[in-house]
């Protein structure tokens, strides 16, 4: 068995990229599978603190390809789950510290022991990015919902088909159902049809996302949450599973429910 | 309801609505590298040669760049009003 390489990228900054990668890989190895994440935003590491091992730290990414460490001492190892690895980037280093080949390498060696690996792309389409996607089976590219998000995703699909990386998944993230409903957000249709690659998974806005990444713990792991739940759906997804999207008409929210008592008189 | 009136009595797409026909504008420009000036000299360039050929309306003439999934076509739509009177 060797792990598939996912890489997770947006082109735009801001979108979910870090968060997503940490719930898919968490929601992943909650399921019993091996699973490294590893931080590709040479000079600007943030992985680790939302996936709450900043304090493990002892050697980084960049160590490992600089021979200053083996590879699996780089290698931290999650406090929450079993078989949760990441690999952190460096702080101090840029982005020219690592080449796409580099990456290939690190990838190849960990694939032997491990059924996924998850890597975290940073914004942009330059040097940090080539080397996000160098070692990808598969590419998911994730936007919110937003004009300038949706116009940077189909510039980085171009780029990633033309990498010849296959045409890549889509996670919409922060969708805000009442939003859509009274016409003043993108639907997650409205972005598929702009778009025109497969949807992996919409995850709805959800301000548990913000409190959980305070905490450091992934908020796939909270079973009350949807924004959880609809992590813990693209995890079986990507394992192949046939797991209808969420329902998010249901108004799940707290204010959609105090809304609906006072009869806001949105329908 | 208040939606469904403001829909229908407002002369403003909803907001969602623009933000969608504004990203299918830039998201043809940006693949085809293609601006709306580019693809108006584009037409003004497919004029004149046709129009050595045959008799055009300038006016009933579309030339349009639609999406097909991730592809996209330049569409046209040439009505031809009749041959040109040729010149001996």
């Amino acid at each position: 068995m060797s792990a598939k390489v996912l890489t997770i990228t947006s082109g735009k900054g801001g979108v979910g990229k870090t968060t997503a990668t940490a719930n898919i890989g968490a929601a992943l190895a909650k399921t019993g599978q091996r699973v490294a994440c590893i931080d590709a935003d040479i000079g600007l590491r943030n992985l680790d603190v939302v996936m709450g091992l900043e304090n493990r730290i002892v050697y980084d990414l960049v160590d490992a390809v600089e021979g200053r460490c083996r590879l699996n001492q780089a290698m931290i190892k999650d406090k929450h789950i079993p078989d949760l690895y990441l690999i952190p980037s460096a702080q101090t280093r840029d982005k020219t510290a690592v080449s796409p080949s580099d990456m290939i390498r690190i990838c190849d060696e960990l694939r032997k022991d491990l059924d996924w690996i998850i890597v975290d792309s940073p914004a942009g389409i330059e040097r940090g990015f080539k080397n996000a996607i160098a070692p990808a089976d598969e590419v998911i590219v994730i936007t919110n919902p937003e004009v300038s998000a949706v116009r940077d995703a189909d510039r980085i699909i171009g780029i990633v088909e033309a990498e010849e990386k296959g045409s890549p998944r889509l996670l919409i993230n922060r969708l805000n159902p009442e939003m859509v409903k009274q016409n003043n957000m993108l639907s997650s249709d409205d972005v598929v049809d702009l778009l025109a690659i497969h949807l992996l998974g919409i995850i709805p806005e959800d301000i548990g996302v913000l409190i959980s990444t305070n905490k450091g713990t992934p908020i796939a792991l909270d079973d009350k949450s949807l924004a959880g739940q609809a992590y813990r759906n693209i995890a079986q997804r990507i394992l192949g599973e046939n797991v209808p999207l969420l329902d998010l008409d249901k108004g799940s929210g707290f204010f959609n429910r105090i809304s609906s008592v006072f009869g806001s008189g949105e329908k | 309801m208040e939606n469904f009136i403001n829909r229908i009595f407002s002369k403003e797409p909803s907001s969602a609505d623009q933000a969608k026909d504004r990203l299918r504008l830039v998201l043809i420009n940006d693949r085809t590298d293609l601006s709306s000036d580019a693809l108006e000299s584009l037409k003004d360039d497919l004029l004149d040669v046709l129009s050595r050929y045959i008799k055009i309306d300038p006016k009933s003439m579309r030339i349009d760049i639609t999406q097909e999934g991730r592809q996209q076509r330049l569409i046209a739509d040439i009505p031809i009003a009749g041959p040109v009177s040729r010149k001996y």
